[in-house]
């Protein structure tokens, strides 16, 4: 039986239930500010969201291979543009592209000219080491690491920081397949 | 009595401890400790024949042919697999185990009081399971 074809990103978009962009904006707002009462140290804060983005990712990337039926990627190549073409626009409605690849292969940026995340958001002077949207970089960590890939995911541009863009930096780190022990002396 | 569309289901999370198991017919019901065992045998055996595929990249066994059923596998990207157990000859059930997958993503995925890779007890699951299941039986005998 042929595999059924990826489905784009736009339909996926269209075809799940939506929420209120403001709702969703106010929710993070909240969750953020609320992290920033209870651990008050920006860089705790920081630590926090990346974990919360983690636990979100892990979970997410099942959703997405259900959804989306991508087959597996040949490359690292394939999974980032999978990432930012498929995964940013069935999930936050934007798109985001690929630039920025070494040598290898193993490292690029992504970048999000759009982010629901922060509508409305300014950060104040005590905040100024915040990574507002910290939680996006863990999700994509999480996600990939389901899918036996271990990356490093830094922001490098942040419009909230003064950039002109959002610019995730994604580097693999290592492929870490699921083995199967089947040699004992190993 | 019709027969069931599938005689049972088992997912197996990515280190092949069996997360849900649930059987629909009379015959070949296991208990927990069978279960269990059974589960880690076909974990064992769809690892080891990705080694033994002559095809690079081969993603284990999909399909089990018997006399009396046939096993039908389903692995995720994720390591996660699903596999039913069913009569011999019965179509469709890659897709049923495609939206066993979609169930599983929502109902179990979802809740966030369900911990990663430890069996699956949500209600919710269980009764939109039932219903896919009814539903795939009832498009069976309806053929």
């Amino acid at each position: 039986m042929p595999a059924a074809a990826p489905r784009s990103g736009d339909a996926i978009f269209a075809s799940v239930e939506h929420v209120n962009a403001e709702l969703f904006t106010l929710t993070y707002g909240a969750i953020v500010r609320q992290l920033l009462t209870d651990l008050e140290e920006v860089d705790e804060v920081n630590k926090q969201l990346d974990q919360m983005g983690y636990n979100i990712g892990i979970r997410l990337i099942d959703e997405f291979l259900a959804k989306a039926n991508v087959s597996r990627c040949v490359d690292f190549k394939e999974t980032a543009e999978t990432i930012a073409k498929v995964g940013f626009k069935m999930f936050l409605g934007v798109t985001a592209s690929v630039t920025n690849w070494d040598a290898d292969g193993t490292c690029c940026s992504i970048v999000l000219e759009d982010n629901p995340l922060v509508d409305f958001v300014e950060l104040p002077d005590t905040c100024q080491g915040l990574y507002y949207c910290n939680v996006l970089s863990g999700v994509i960590r999480g996600a990939l690491e389901m899918v036996s890939m271990k990356t490093e995911i830094t922001w490098t541009r942040d419009v909230l920081r003064g950039d002109d863009a959002y610019e995730l930096q994604v580097k693999l780190l290592k492929l870490v397949p699921e083995e199967y022990p089947y040699k004992d002396d190993e | 009595m019709a027969a069931a569309a599938i005689c049972s289901l088992f997912i197996i999370n990515k280190s092949g401890g069996l997360i849900y198991y649930k059987d629909y017919g009379s015959a070949g019901r296991m208990d927990t400790n069978d279960s269990l065992r059974v589960a880690s045998l076909w974990h064992s055996m769809h690892a080891i024949s990705q080694q033994l595929s002559p095809t690079v990249g081969c993603s284990g066994i999909e399909l089990l042919e018997a006399d009396s059923f046939d096993l039908h596998c389903f692995q995720s990207l994720t390591g996660t697999k699903f596999f039913v157990v069913c009569e011999p000859g019965m179509p469709h059930m890659d897709a049923l185990l495609k939206v066993i997958y979609e169930l599983y993503t929502d109902y179990v995925l979802k809740n966030p009081f369900y911990e990663m890779e430890m069996p699956i007890r949500c209600e919710l699951f269980d009764v939109n399971l039932s219903q896919a299941v009814q539903k795939d039986r009832g498009a069976f005998l309806g053929r």
